[in-house]
């Protein structure tokens, strides 16, 4: 069983004017809505957790995984995962090389696990293609799965949809929400789209 | 560890010679040098040196020198600028501002000569039709005692840079929009660049326009191939000084150096006052909203002055060639009458032991500078500072005059044991190869999206990995073109490799600029021609083996 990722009266200020302010508890399967208008701090709070925030905010309160508290713990080490508006796959490697990427080092038989993988979202045999041949969706799938494969504890979702086009949008909405509950990991969604919203279907706050 | 004090490692390596060098020179200068039997301070040296027959000529041409190259290349560049379009030539300008810039001042000069010699090219082209010579005729073309010769080279040679510069600059500014929005209020698109863009433009690149400034006013080795004699400029009748055998000429030489310092301040003040004046008059003009005025003549002089200065330095380095494979040519003819490859043979043999001096030492630099560039590059993005405050003291080795502070460097270093050779030159080279490649590399790490590095750190990998396996693959190609300009600042390094080599360290560019005073025009041409072509087999890499690499990755083709 997962742990769950627990904000402990987070507060975010930018020279004395508090952005946000957030005190959750989300369970493991769990997706925790953050919607606001852009500009309302809701990345910075996805920046707070995941470990990068820029230096020109005060940040107090607490971020626990379980019983581990992983405030002060470099990004790397959080075990926080992070889906951008953009698949961003990294343009020198491959699709296979992408998914491997994530992979903890000392995972066994690699070339199989990712290949398991690509079968899982209908893209056995793209392993040795080039990211920027595949389609938006195919792209939007990968990484996701590179995601996944990175064995993260909890996962960050930063308007992971904006981008994409309505059938599509609707279609990875289906497939990243039933991934995350799959896997039962506690989610963090930011976005500024009521349909998100409603399709996480877990606690919301609005900014 | 490397990373966190990368920042003060390199602006020591920056300043702390610079400075030391300075210091080394003031000494001398009031006559301080117990080596050479100088133990009181005093004014002797400044005695002797405003003695020296011809001494405010050489003060006059270096001055001059400095202002007029910087402000005929500063036009013509800002001229290019306003009339290009992103028509088929302004795109290839564009492209072949880089290698331009490559090539080494030594041997820009050596083909300007040939092009413009009274027996030289150009008057071999329209003799005896047009002037009826049948003989080179008795003219001071090259070596002129205006300096004219001499700004003209260094005009070639300071256009691909301050263009290159300014190319860097431009993007942040969004030049489109803003040439559009004043055409949207009725400016012809020429003047609306130079009142819209050309302002914001200006304080960004005004840095390396001291740059230019500074070394226009005390450059060493174009003068002593382009710039007049007897006296010749400040900087050359210096390293005379302090080439003569009599060592207490030594004292009177750093005084020199000091007033070289001295001139080229004056230079650098004097531009600042034009600026001043500039400012105002093009504050006026525009203000008073002229939508049209001057459009055509300003379109014609940027697209026809770029275009003549480019050809120019092709055709410099086509008579290089011509001139190195030349066989018997009679003066009027614009050929020789045969070609042949015997000069190169007789070269062969003496030209290995430098090529590979001039590779050892490029690479050495360039390798070092590149680690520390990375290092400094890689703090300012982890610790997410600014660096605009410190940038200045990048510039420092471009701005003070090598001559100013190369020999006070040898004597610092001496007095700490450590005698010229090659090591010392590596150093001396890093102080400029340094500033070049962090200045062609700054921008593009910078801009490089950072969630990609966000990304990677999600995924569980370590900074250091990341930077191994996201950030070095992702900028390969700036990293190579920036290693490329290294290599060629390194290899056209004149003075330096003189000085802290002692005279030892041949390389290349020390030897074909030796070969200026022989005159024999098919040696110099081949010599001159290798110089020219060395750094170009660096950029040719920079740009082939991403192409080579990613030949299956459209994702990394042009994009970041």
């Amino acid at each position: 069983m997962n742990d769950s990722l627990i904000l402990k009266q987070v507060r975010i200020q930018l020279e004395n004017r508090c952005l946000v302010g957030v005190d959750q508890i989300i369970s493991p399967g769990d997706v925790f809505t953050v919607m606001g208008p852009s500009g309302s701090g809701k990345s910075t709070l996805l920046a707070y957790v995941a470990g990068f925030l820029s230096p020109t905010f005060q940040a107090e309160g607490e971020i626990w995984l379980g019983n581990r508290d992983i405030t002060h713990l470099p990004a790397e080490s959080r075990g926080v995962g992070l889906l951008f508006q953009d698949p961003l796959l990294f343009p020198h490697l491959s699709v296979a090389g992408n998914l491997g990427f994530g992979l903890p080092q000392h995972t066994p038989n690699k070339a199989e696990c990712i290949e398991r993988a690509l079968e899982q979202i209908n893209l056995s045999g793209f392993g040795n293609r080039d990211p920027a041949t595949l389609s938006g969706g195919q792209k939007s799938r990968v990484a996701l799965m590179r995601l996944l494969l990175s064995k993260p504890c909890a996962v960050l979702l930063d308007e992971p949809f904006s981008k994409l086009d309505t059938t599509l949008r609707r279609e990875m909405r289906d497939l990243v929400f039933s991934q995350l509950r799959e896997a039962g990991l506690p989610s963090l969604l930011v976005t500024h789209d009521q349909e998100d919203a409603q399709a996480a279907g877990g606690p919301l706050i609005e900014l | 560890m490397l990373v966190r004090l990368a920042p003060a490692i390199t602006m020591t390596l920056l300043v702390g010679p610079v400075m030391a060098g300075l210091a080394m020179m003031l000494l001398p200068a009031f006559g301080y040098l117990p080596v050479l039997g100088g133990e009181t301070l005093s004014l002797a040296p400044w005695r002797e040196l405003f003695a020296q027959p011809g001494l405010w000529r050489s003060v006059w041409v270096s001055f001059s020198t400095g202002l007029v190259t910087t402000i005929v290349s500063l036009s013509i560049v800002v001229l290019f600028l306003a009339a290009a379009s992103g028509s088929r030539l302004d795109r290839a300008i564009r492209r072949l501002v880089s290698p331009l810039l490559s090539i080494p001042h030594a041997a820009t000069a050596f083909g300007l000569a040939f092009l413009i010699a009274p027996s030289g090219l150009i008057s071999r082209f329209i003799s005896p039709a047009l002037t009826g010579w049948e003989r080179p005729p008795d003219l001071l073309i090259v070596n002129d005692a205006w300096g004219l010769a001499l700004m003209a080279g260094l005009v070639l040679k300071e256009i691909p840079f301050l263009l290159l510069m300014s190319l860097a600059a431009l993007p942040q500014l969004n030049p489109e929009q803003r040439v559009m929005m004043a055409r949207s209020l009725g400016y012809r698109p020429t003047i609306a660049w130079f009142k819209a863009v050309l302002p914001a433009l200006y304080p960004l690149i005004r840095l390396p326009v001291y740059a230019v400034i500074a070394y226009a006013s005390s450059v060493v080795d174009m003068a002593m191939i382009l710039g007049p004699t007897l006296p010749s400029t400040l900087s050359v009748s210096v390293l005379q000084w302090f080439h003569d055998p009599d060592l207490t000429r030594r004292f009177m030489a750093s005084a020199g150096a000091v007033l070289q310092l001295g001139v080229t301040l004056a230079a650098l003040a004097t531009w600042w006052g034009l600026e001043t004046l500039v400012h105002r008059s093009m504050q006026h003009w525009i203000e008073r909203g002229n939508r049209r005025g001057g459009e055509l003549p300003l379109r014609i002089a940027g697209r026809g002055l770029i275009l003549l200065t480019t050809l120019t330095a092709f055709a410099a380095i086509g008579g290089l060639a011509l001139f190195s494979f030349a066989g018997f040519w009679r003066f009027p003819e614009a050929l020789p009458q045969d070609f042949v490859v015997v000069h190169w043979l007789r070269a062969l043999p003496s030209l290995q032991s430098p090529l590979l001096t001039t590779a050892a030492i490029a690479c050495a630099s360039t390798l070092l500078a590149l680690v520390l560039v990375l290092a400094t590059l890689e703090n300012e993005y982890r610790r997410q500072i600014l660096p605009s405050r410190a940038l200045w003291l990048l510039y420092l080795p471009l701005i003070v005059p090598q001559i100013a502070f190369l020999f006070g460097l040898v004597v610092a270093a001496e007095s700490l044991g450590i005698r010229p050779q090659l090591g010392l030159v590596v150093a001396g080279h890093l102080l400029f190869v340094l500033p070049y490649l962090y200045l062609s590399l700054a921008e593009a790490y910078r801009r490089l999206d950072p969630r990609w590095f966000q990304l990677s750190r999600t995924l569980g990998v370590s900074r250091l990995r990341t930077f191994f396996q996201v950030r070095l693959p992702l900028l390969l190609a700036p990293i190579l073109t920036a290693v490329a300009v290294g290599l060629a600042i390194s290899i056209g390094q004149y003075l330096p490799t003189q000085l802290l080599g002692g005279g030892r360290v041949t390389t290349i560019t020390t030897e074909a600029v030796s070969l200026a005073a022989g005159g024999n025009r098919r040696l110099i041409g081949v010599w001159a021609l290798v110089q020219a072509v060395l750094p170009l087999i660096g950029f040719m890499l920079a740009i082939g083996l991403p192409r080579l690499l990613w030949a299956n990755r459209s994702g990394m083709r042009g994009a970041p």
